[in-house]
This record gives C-alpha cells, sequence and structure tokens, in this order.
C-alpha cells in the first residue's frame, strides 16, 4: 500500500500570539484537499480570521508552519504568493473601475496588453458583470460589488482563494442566493477555497467541510452534516443549531445500548459509550427530532424504543414553516422541540398550557462527555 | 405681508444667522472692497480724485471705464514678467512643500495613534509666534556668519546652489531666489502637511493588502493606490500653498532680492512710491483673476469628488 500524498494544504501546528494574555490562534492543525470549500467557523474573536490572514501572509506564524503543495510559505512575500483573498466587505479600490480592479493584479504581474483584455473579459463573464466594466465601485450595488471582489480574486487563478466573511455584508435575502451562485462559480473554476465566517447557516449550505473554532482552538472537524448529527463537545452541539442539553450519570453502559439518568427522564441510547457507571454526562437531542402529540405515546412506539416525557406547554412561537414548542417538565426545565406545519389545519392544536407527550427514538440523541 | 412674514421668519431662523453671518463679513469686507478696486482701475483721475464712472450730467447719463491701464499692463513686459515669476516662485514653493510634505504627512498618518497628536501639534507648532518674526529670523540665520549660513557653506551646498543660479556669490544667501523660496516653504509647508494628513489618515488600509495581495510590491502600491486615493489632499494641499504664495508680499519684501519679482511688491510700490492708484489697482484685479484659474479647478474637482463620495 501506498502513502497517501499529503494534503494540498497544511496547516502544521500553527501558533500566534500577538502578546499580552490571549493566544490568537493556539496550535492548530488542519489538512486540506485540492477544490474543497473549506469554512473556519467561530464566533468573533475565535482567531479564524487571524488564521485566514496568516494564510494570506498578512500575519506570520508565531511558531508552526503553512505548506501549499509541499512548499513552505513562510519564506514568500504576500505579493508573490499563489493565493488571493476576497476581503470582508470587498476592499475595491475606489479610484478604479470595474474592469481596472479586476486587471489590477493581472498588470502586476507583466501580462501583456491583450492577454489581459482576454482574462478580464473572461472574468466578467464569469460574473455577469460585464454592462458594468466601465463603473466604478461606488456606483455599484451591494451584491455588485461582492461579484467584483470575486473576480478580482480569481483573476491571476489563484492555486487557493481565501475568503473573508464573503456575504457578510450583504442583506439576508440577498445572501442565500448568492451563497449558491458563489459556490458555483468557486466549483467552475475548480480553486480550492478557505472561507471564514461567524455565520453558521453560510458555512453549511456553502462548504464542504467545517472547522469549529473557539478562542484559537479548533474544536471539531467535518462535513456539515456530521458536525451537526455528531458533535463532539458540548460547545459544538450548542453552538451549532438549537439543541437540547441535559445533564446526568451514566447509569447503565453495554455494547448495543447505554441508560442516562436525568433529573425528569431516563434516557435510553441505542448506542454504547466508553465510560464507567456514575460518570456525568450530557445527552443532546436536536428540538426537530422529538415528537410532540397530546397524547401518550402507544405501546408499540414505546416497545419500537421510544423516549418520552411528559409536560405542559409553556410558550410557542411560530415560524411559518415551523413551530418550535417550549415545553415544561416537572422540574421546571424546558423541553425545546420543533414540528413542522405539515397541514394547514389543525384539530388537535396545541396551545400554552396544553398537556402533552414528546417522544423521541433511541437513535436521535448524543452522549457528550466533555 | 405674508411674504414678508414668511421672509421675516427665514431671515429669524438659526441655520440663516449661522451662514449668513460670514457671508455678510466677506460681502462687506471683500466683496466690496474688490468692487471698488475694480472701480479705481477703470476711473480717470482728475487732479487728485477719481472721476465717477457712471456720471449724470445734463440729462446724459454717461459710462467711462478706462481701460489703459489693462492694455499698459499687456504692452509693459515688466507686469508680465512679475507674474510670470509670480506663478514660478509659487509654483516651485508648492512643487517643494509637497516633495517635503507628502512624506511627512504619510508617516505622521501611518505612525502609532498615540503619537499622532503629538506630532500634529509640531506641525502646528509654529503657528504658536508670529509669522512675521518667523520670517525675520531667516534673514538672521542666512546673512553672513549666520549658523545656517556657515552650516552650508561648511557643507559646501553654495556651491550647488550656485550653479543652480539660485544665489548671487558664493557664501551669500541672502535677498535671492534661494532665500525667498526657503522662506516661502518653511512658511507654508504645513498648510501643505495638514491637508494631506488628513486624507491620508482616514485612507482605509485594506486596500493596501488587498494591492498586496494581488500581487504589488509595496512600492507599487504605494503609487497605484496611496497617491491616487490622496488626490483630494494633493490638490487641497498645494491650493493653499500656491495660491496665498501668488500674492506674497512680505517674504519677498524681507528675503527677496532684486532677481526675485513678485506681484505683491509691485503692487505695493505702485500705490505707496508711485501712488497710481488706477494702476494698482488693475495689478491687483488681474491677480485676482490669475488665482480664479486655479480656484475654479480645485472648486470642480471637490464638487467631483462630493459626487464621488455619495
Amino acid at each position: 500500500m501506498s502513502a497517501t500524498p499529503p494534503a494540498f494544504l497544511q496547516i502544521k501546528d500553527v501558533v500566534k500570539d500577538f502578546g499580552g494574555g490571549a493566544v490568537a490562534v493556539n496550535h492548530v492543525s488542519l489538512e486540506i484537499t485540492k477544490g474543497e470549500i473549506f469554512a473556519l467557523l467561530g464566533s468573533s474573536g475565535c482567531g479564524k480570521t487571524t488564521l485566514l490572514r496568516m494564510l494570506a501572509g498578512f500575519e506570520t506564524p508565531t511558531a508552526g508552519q503553512i505548506l501549499l503543495n509541499g512548499q513552505d510559505l513562510a519564506n514568500i512575500p504576500t505579493y508573490d504568493k499563489p493565493i488571493n483573498m476576497m476581503f470582508q466587505s470587498y476592499a475595491l479600490f475606489p479610484h478604479l473601475t470595474v474592469w481596472e480592479n479586476i486587471a489590477f493584479g493581472l498588470r502586476r504581474e507583466g501580462m501583456a496588453q491583450d492577454k489581459i483584455t482576454e482574462r478580464v473579459e473572461a472574468m466578467l463573464k464569469l460574473v455577469q458583470l460585464g454592462k458594468l466594466a466601465k463603473r466604478k465601485p461606488h456606483q455599484l450595488s451591494g451584491g455588485q460589488q461582492q461579484r467584483v471582489a470575486l473576480a478580482r480574486s480569481l483573476a491571476k487563478r489563484p492555486q487557493l482563494l481565501l475568503l473573508d466573511e464573503p456575504l457578510g455584508a450583504l442583506d439576508k435575502k440577498l445572501r442565500e442566493e448568492t451563497q449558491i451562485e458563489l459556490v458555483n462559480i468557486i466549483e467552475e473554476v475548480g480553486v480550492t477555497c478557505v472561507m471564514v465566517t461567524h455565520d453558521q447557516e453560510e458555512a453549511m449550505t456553502m462548504a464542504s467541510r467545517i472547522a469549529i473554532m473557539s478562542e484559537g482552538k479548533v474544536l471539531q472537524v467535518g462535513a456539515p452534516a456530521d458536525i451537526y448529527e455528531t458533535p463532539a463537545t458540548r460547545f459544538v452541539a450548542d453552538f451549532i443549531g438549537n439543541v437540547n442539553l441535559m445533564d446526568g450519570t451514566l447509569a447503565e453502559d453495554e455494547a448495543d445500548h447505554c441508560v442516562i439518568d436525568c433529573q425528569d427522564i431516563k434516557h435510553y441510547v441505542g448506542h454504547g459509550i466508553t465510560g464507567t457507571a456514575g460518570m456525568p454526562v450530557t445527552v443532546a437531542v436536536r428540538p426537530e427530532k422529538i415528537h410532540l402529540s397530546p397524547h401518550a405515546p402507544s405501546d408499540e412506539d414505546l416497545a419500537a424504543g421510544f423516549n418520552r416525557a411528559k409536560g405542559v406547554v409553556k410558550n410557542l412561537s411560530y415560524f411559518g414553516s415551523f413551530t418550535v414548542y417550549h415545553l415544561e417538565l416537572p422540574s421546571g426545565r424546558m423541553l425545546k422541540i420543533s414540528q413542522n406545519n405539515t397541514q394547514r389545519h389543525r384539530e388537535h392544536e396545541l396551545t400554552w398550557g396544553s398537556e402533552a407527550w414528546a417522544h423521541w427514538s433511541r437513535q436521535s440523541q448524543v452522549v457528550l462527555t466533555q | 405681508m405674508n411674504r414678508l412674514r414668511a421672509l421675516l421668519a427665514w431671515i429669524a431662523r438659526g441655520r440663516t444667522a449661522v451662514i449668513g453671518l460670514p457671508y455678510l463679513w466677506l460681502l462687506a469686507f471683500f466683496m466690496l472692497p474688490f468692487l471698488i478696486v475694480l472701480k479705481i482701475s477703470v476711473s480717470e483721475v482728475d487732479g487728485v480724485v477719481f472721476k465717477e464712472v457712471l456720471s449724470l450730467k445734463d440729462g446724459v447719463l454717461a459710462l467711462s471705464i478706462k481701460l489703459s491701464n489693462y492694455v499698459f499692463i499687456t504692452e509693459d513686459d515688466l507686469y508680465f514678467k512679475t507674474y510670470l515669476s509670480s506663478i514660478k516662485y509659487a509654483a516651485v514653493t508648492t512643487v517643494l512643500c509637497l516633495a517635503i510634505g507628502y512624506p511627512f504627512a504619510y508617516f505622521m498618518a501611518r505612525a502609532k495613534a498615540s503619537l499622532q497628536p503629538a506630532l500634529l501639534m509640531l506641525v502646528m507648532l509654529p503657528f504658536w509666534t508670529s509669522f512675521l518674526l518667523r520670517v525675520y529670523a531667516w534673514k538672521g540665520l542666512l546673512t553672513e556668519h549666520g549658523w545656517v549660513s556657515d552650516l552650508l557653506i561648511a557643507l559646501r551646498v553654495d556651491h550647488l546652489l550656485l550653479a543652480a543660479g539660485v544665489i548671487p556669490a558664493l557664501g551669500k544667501f541672502m535677498n535671492s531666489p534661494f532665500s525667498l523660496v526657503l522662506g516661502m516653504v518653511y512658511t507654508y509647508l504645513p498648510f501643505m502637511i495638514l491637508p494631506l494628513y488628513g486624507n491620508l489618515a482616514k485612507m482605509d488600509l485594506r486596500l493596501l493588502e488587498a494591492a498586496s495581495d494581488l500581487g504589488a510590491t509595496p512600492w507599487v502600491a504605494f503609487w497605484k493606490v496611496t497617491v491616487p486615493l490622496s488626490k483630494a489632499g494633493i490638490i487641497a494641499g498645494s491650493m493653499l500653498v500656491f495660491i496665498p504664495c501668488i500674492g506674497e508680499f512680505v517674504i519677498p519684501e524681507l528675503l527677496g532680492g532684486p532677481q526675485t519679482l513678485m506681484i505683491g511688491r509691485v503692487l505695493w510700490d505702485e500705490f505707496f512710491s508711485n501712488n497710481d492708484w488706477p494702476m494698482a489697482s488693475t495689478v491687483a484685479v488681474v491677480m485676482v483673476l490669475l488665482i480664479l484659474v486655479p480656484l475654479a479647478i480645485f472648486n470642480r474637482y471637490q464638487a467631483q469628488a462630493q459626487e464621488q463620495r455619495k
């Protein structure tokens, strides 16, 4: 068996310490394969932007190595790196037209004029801005500016494209449309891409893999679905999407199942964990994995291995396509439950003060030990 | 009646007063005097009094505008040379101020934020003493055995200056084009630095990162991004130096010499030595017209810049 080739972009044990206490990036190692869209996701101050700026060459790592295609980036000045970045709120040159903005990088390469024209025209076509080539950035809408920024960062055909909050400056509606368009263009060009965002929806829709960062460390790396369905830690479970976190102790641990004793509920979990009885654990259940009904679950359901809990609807928020119920359990703790509104009229509608039963399958929980 | 009330209400509004008072001031103390000067420049002198431009005599309304002074200005090449020379010295001063002021403003704008107020203070420090005193001080520094004079001789700079033809003889710096330009650059440098600093300090530094990311070396980024973006500051600074330099009187009087004809001094001579007020007024009017050209260009640029910012 041959050894797997080294990853396209290797971040090896990188540290960035600005001094003054907190370490911005704390021993981060990541491997990014050619052609993937990789997202660094975290709240502000988690070190994701510093990491991106180190990839771009605006910051130098205090320790560690960054290799692109096996080549150490430390010794190449920023202006010679085969890496381009799309800046947060774009940083378009206000004194240059759209055309000149896109041509800026090509001119620096000393490319022949006819080649430049050809490349710029191709870029304008790619982002569908041909008609606006002569405009200045301030004459464009936010969405158009974003496309100019993308065209400018792709014009030099970089080996690695960096996106810093690519959609952060757009309003919600436009952001959703642009996400798909941006991914289509990046995939059409086939460039490897590292993006930074604080918006989990953006990371989930755009990226093939996500690294969750907090306080300078990478907590978990994986495909969006992996991170959502099998979070590794309590922090990640809570950070991504909505979740019910219930603290309890491990009562029983077998190869094919385990039982966790929480205050209101005895959780039967359909898989074993490695732990000792009595250790504190947290059970995580996503709100949409729970069913809510005015009736007690049938014996069939219970036989099929459902967990259950009874409570009173304390609050409900109607979102149109779904409703979120807050069910108060006897101990006083709340359970968030999200139900899709599949029918227009529902006869036995649950409302404030209704008694209701929640039940969920043994496969829907995640047991977190840290 | 209603209209009158509306007018009174308009005048009473605070905003009108705030804008109106300075304009009234300018109207009373700039526009009116200028019109008087304009009138004198086209008046005939009858003994010691100026004849009215507009006169009504025996039912005849006569408008008499004497243009001979204006004609004379174009015929006697002393004036032409003086205007040209004024423009030349003002231009040289502006270019030198820009050359010295730009790097200064640049590094000031890029200095540590905590240091910037102190640096700004230092630029404005000269204003704390009288302008006249400071120009006078240069006289002492540049005469024989003055400190600066001795230093320049020790550094053999006088050979260079003589070769360039801006001093009359080795070791003699005073009353030369050199001393004049030195005095003007020294005096007007802050007026170049301040608008440039204001402009450069506002610049979005991410644009330089973007330039670097796209392959521009720091030098190229400076010329392709920083300089074009500071155009407004360059123009404002240049105007603030160039315009007063053209009409400058004190510095040429104190530091200039026979070689350095400037319009301010010619004006003074016409008014007070020749006592030829119509001629002096003509020279003044032409000077104002001369200054209007760069001002108009400046205004147009400002309007464009405003448009862009919207």
